[in-house]
């Protein structure tokens, strides 16, 4: 810190520190989350916090917010120690969180939510609706932050609840935002609207902490990063001194390939088509309206598109999860240079799915892709315990073959375990998703569905996966790639399907900016 | 002949009277069952709660000469025994119906197993007048026809529960502490990080429901019965608890399936001269609270959180 103030100018003197945490340690049984780690956050700046999961990005701010107790250490704010016992302490000390998954009830309103714990007119009053709006609307205007009190929050878009939390932050009168991995969950566009609120605050004298795995975001908006690897600070780097490689090589501790490296793709015949194909959602409203697509032989064909138009449910119709009301859905093997008879699988369930050669990587990993509860083992044989190959007649589980195949597995894929007999559950997200990837390509399928492959795994998982799912495409199967994330369907597709409103509204080549796919995704069109 | 006999009991002011009596003692409990679930802890510990309540009623009533000294002692016990329950639930994050089940069982053992001992074997008495809840007549009010003997002739602890009863809907959807109990039913995080003290509102929302419960045991013994039997409550805590299922969890909903249910229970024992088997008369309320929630209600949404334990700094 002497040394930042020596090569400082003098013209320009160094913020006093906001937030000081010194030689925080906080250790589970068996697990070390926070070893010694110091943490240095000038007022008024962008911080980013990064690391790999389990690394204790969110421990070490969990802390800072007072939702777990460290075993030793000591926090400053604006210089002073504090004993930060809860977040009521926290909230007191001007400290606010905006949590990875949002805080807030869905049957309660936005003007609820915000002032929740903290109402108008004290505890014993009654609910001040009018108050309550007022003071919303004035918080609102203040930072540009536009919101509708009466709405109930089960009825917004996700960007939209963002803008409560902050908002929740704000009317609690907090000088220090922590934002958890904030853009995890928004579009092109509402980060780009989400990075010029939050530079709005700093300007406003706010201190902002950013979580987050995505580099390029770190390099867009912050000032300082401060790198986590295993529960240890390895190192603060400024900004604009430094670049993605750099910071990932930090956090990985190796060298990190952040490109995919992928040769032209070579497409073969049609393997899964998809036509005219149209279903309902939860609540039983069209969402589908008329879906066709083709997947060949040795390609990646990317969906890009705004979450909730229509992919989630696309991917289940395919797999077999929900049925279809019209429309076709055909696999057709080929391999080898032939073509085989074509199957119609639009009115099969999701085993009989399975058995036509269709792997699936679900979205929802934990409630569709694994049973958390049961073992690794177990788990690499969900969905096909009644081939003969994992039971006697699709009857008695032959459990000798299912521990060496689980072992197999696990050894060619890298699931880190300390055994093929623990729960799902105990393992980290990339490696529980490594789990799923064993199974769906020891398969050896004809064609792959992959929903949010690498959602919520860390960097080197990711590269893993990006690997694993270029060898399958290399490897002829005709694959279908679903992401959130932008970056990844422009590295890996090879052609890339936007989805509108439950339609495919073009279909472009991965040269496509993301400025471009972002105007596609949001019922645009390209004027070429 | 049925259909004579089943018109002069439908008309009779006895039957709403007492459809209103029985309604008011399932409220209470019922009450309780709505806030303790709002605040995300399932209780299914009225029955032990209020049969506990009817038993410490009369005791500290025969024990402190005083009607007054009676109820309060009927309250401390539900809340006692309610305060068993959060421990087991909020602290140790117990299986909340399994605690529950075992306050029930408790519940009946203990008063099976205290009665003989502190009356020396000889049972309760009937209790005089002086150490009843008296029924009152509201005024003027109490001489209408029809109405006023089925409305303004009832127990004190009637209009105790629609107070509580309105109160109680009041303080849920329009004051700060009810979005304090209805957030952390719903999403304990949510609250905790919102700087709202989880433990400490459901502990208060779930002893809330023994008091609640406890006032009914009094209203059981002390006011209807003016004794106390083996197991006076007889399902009565339970079918509160269909009542407050039936009512969507909010007060008004439930003051209405209690209506309903005590019209089931007010009727069985007087369509016997209908010639209907008295057994199977019995069951007509159960009968109701199963059509009630098959029929009627559909889905009935629990708070989210009902039943789950708060394990702070999860996500």
């Amino acid at each position: 810190m002497q040394e930042s103030t020596l090569v400082k100018p003098v013209t320009e003197p160094t913020p006093p520190l906001a937030i000081e945490m010194r030689n925080i340690c906080k250790a589970w049984p068996g697990v070390v989350a926070s070893d010694n780690v110091n943490l240095a956050v000038r007022k008024g700046e962008i911080h980013a916090l990064v690391g790999e999961n389990g690394a204790g990005k969110s421990t070490l701010m969990n802390i800072l917010y007072g939702m777990i107790r460290p075993d030793s250490g000591e926090i400053l704010i604006d210089g002073r120690p504090v004993h930060i016992t809860g977040p009521r302490t926290a909230i007191r000390l001007g400290i606010g969180m905006v949590h990875q998954h949002f805080m807030l009830i869905p049957p309660l309103t936005v003007a609820e939510n915000i002032v929740l714990g903290r109402e108008p007119g004290g505890l014993r009053a009654p609910f001040n609706f009018r108050q309550a709006r007022t003071d919303i609307m004035a918080l609102s205007k203040q930072y540009g932050l536009p919101i509708e009190p009466d709405t109930r929050i089960e009825r917004l878009s996700v960007g939209l609840q963002q803008r409560v939390e902050i908002l929740k932050v704000l009317y609690r009168g907090a000088d220090i935002l922590i934002m958890d991995e904030p853009t995890g969950v928004l579009t092109p566009q509402e980060t780009f609207e989400l990075f010029s609120v939050l530079r709005g605050l700093v300007a406003q004298g706010k201190t902002i902490i950013f979580i987050t795995h995505k580099l390029r975001e770190v390099l867009e908006l912050t000032d300082n990063i401060t790198v986590l690897r295993r529960g240890k600070n390895v190192g603060t780097l400024i900004t604009r001194e430094t670049n993605q490689t750099a910071i990932a090589r930090m956090m990985v501790g190796r060298e990190v390939l952040l490109r995919v490296n992928k040769t032209e793709s070579k497409p073969g015949p049609v393997v899964l088509h998809v036509e005219n194909l149209h279903a309902l959602d939860d609540r039983g409203l069209e969402v589908l309206h008329g879906v066709s697509l083709d997947v060949h032989a040795g390609e990646i064909l990317g969906i890009a598109g705004v979450v909730g138009n229509g992919q989630t449910e696309l991917v289940e119709v395919l797999s077999g999860m929900r049925k279809s009301t019209a429309g076709k859905i055909t696999i057709t093997p080929a391999g080898a240079g032939r073509v085989s008879k074509a199957s119609n699988i639009t009115a099969m369930d999701a085993r009989e799915v399975r058995l036509a050669g269709m792997s699936h990587i679900p979205e929802d990993r934990r409630g569709s892709g694994l049973v958390l509860a049961e073992s690794i083992e177990d788990n690499t044989i969900l969905g096909r315990q009644r081939s003969y190959q994992f039971s006697w007649r699709g009857f008695v589980l032959l459990l000798t073959h299912i521990t060496s195949w689980a072992k197999r597995l696990v050894g060619e894929f890298d699931i880190r375990t300390p055994s093929i007999a623990v729960p799902a559950r105990a393992l980290s997200g990339g490696n529980q998703q490594k789990i799923i990837i064993a199974r769906e390509f020891a398969s050896d399928p004809v064609t792959l569905i992959a929903a949010q492959p690498t959602r919520g795994v860390d960097i080197g998982a990711i590269e893993f996966i990006h690997r694993r799912l270029i060898e399958q495409r290399d490897a002829g199967k005709a694959v279908l790639l679903v992401s959130a994330e932008l970056e990844e369907i422009r590295s890996l597709s090879d052609r890339i399907a936007v989805m509108y409103e439950g339609k495919i509204v073009d279909i472009v080549r991965p040269e496509a900016t993301e400025e471009q796919l972002g105007v596609l995704m949001t019922g645009g069109t390209l004027t070429v | 002949m049925f259909l004579q006999v089943f018109f002069r009991v439908i008309t009779s002011t006895d039957l709403w009277s007492a459809t209103l009596q029985f309604g008011a003692l399932l409220l209470l409990p019922a009450l309780g069952g709505v806030i303790s679930e709002r605040s995300g802890v399932v209780n299914i510990a009225m029955e032990g709660m209020t049969l506990t309540g009817a038993y410490a009623g009369v005791m500290t009533a025969l024990a402190t000469h005083s009607v007054i000294g009676g109820i309060i002692g009927a309250m401390i016990a539900g809340g006692l025994m309610a305060l068993v329950h959060a421990i087991v639930s909020i602290n140790f994050k117990a299986n909340q119906v399994v605690s529950g089940i075992a306050i029930n069982i408790a519940a009946l053992g203990l008063t099976d197993y205290l009665l003989p001992i502190q009356t020396g074997g000889q049972g309760i008495p009937a209790l005089g007048q002086a150490l009843r809840i008296p029924a009152i007549a509201l005024g003027p009010l109490a001489n209408i026809p029809f109405l006023g003997p089925v409305l303004f002739q009832q127990n004190i602890i009637f209009y105790v529960a629609i107070v509580v009863l309105f109160g109680m809907q009041f303080l849920l959807f329009r004051t700060n502490i009810g979005l304090r109990i209805r957030a952390v039913g719903e999403q304990p995080q949510a609250a905790d990080t919102a700087g709202v003290n989880v433990r400490l509102v459901r502990y208060l929302c779930v002893i809330s429901s023994g008091l609640l419960s406890g006032l009914a045991g009094a209203f059981l013994s002390l006011g209807i019965a003016g004794i106390f039997n083996t197991n006076m409550t007889a399902g009565v805590g339970f079918i509160a608890l269909a009542a407050m299922i039936f009512g969507k969890y909010n007060p008004l909903g439930t003051a209405g399936a209690c209506l309903i249910f005590g019209l089931g229970e007010a009727l069985s024992p007087r369509l016997q001269d209908t010639g209907i088997s008295p057994n199977l008369l019995s069951t007509l309320p159960y009968i109701l609270t199963l059509v009630a929630l098959v029929g009627l209600v559909g889905r009935t949404t629990a708070p989210a959180a009902d039943g789950i334990p708060y394990e702070p700094g999860t996500e």
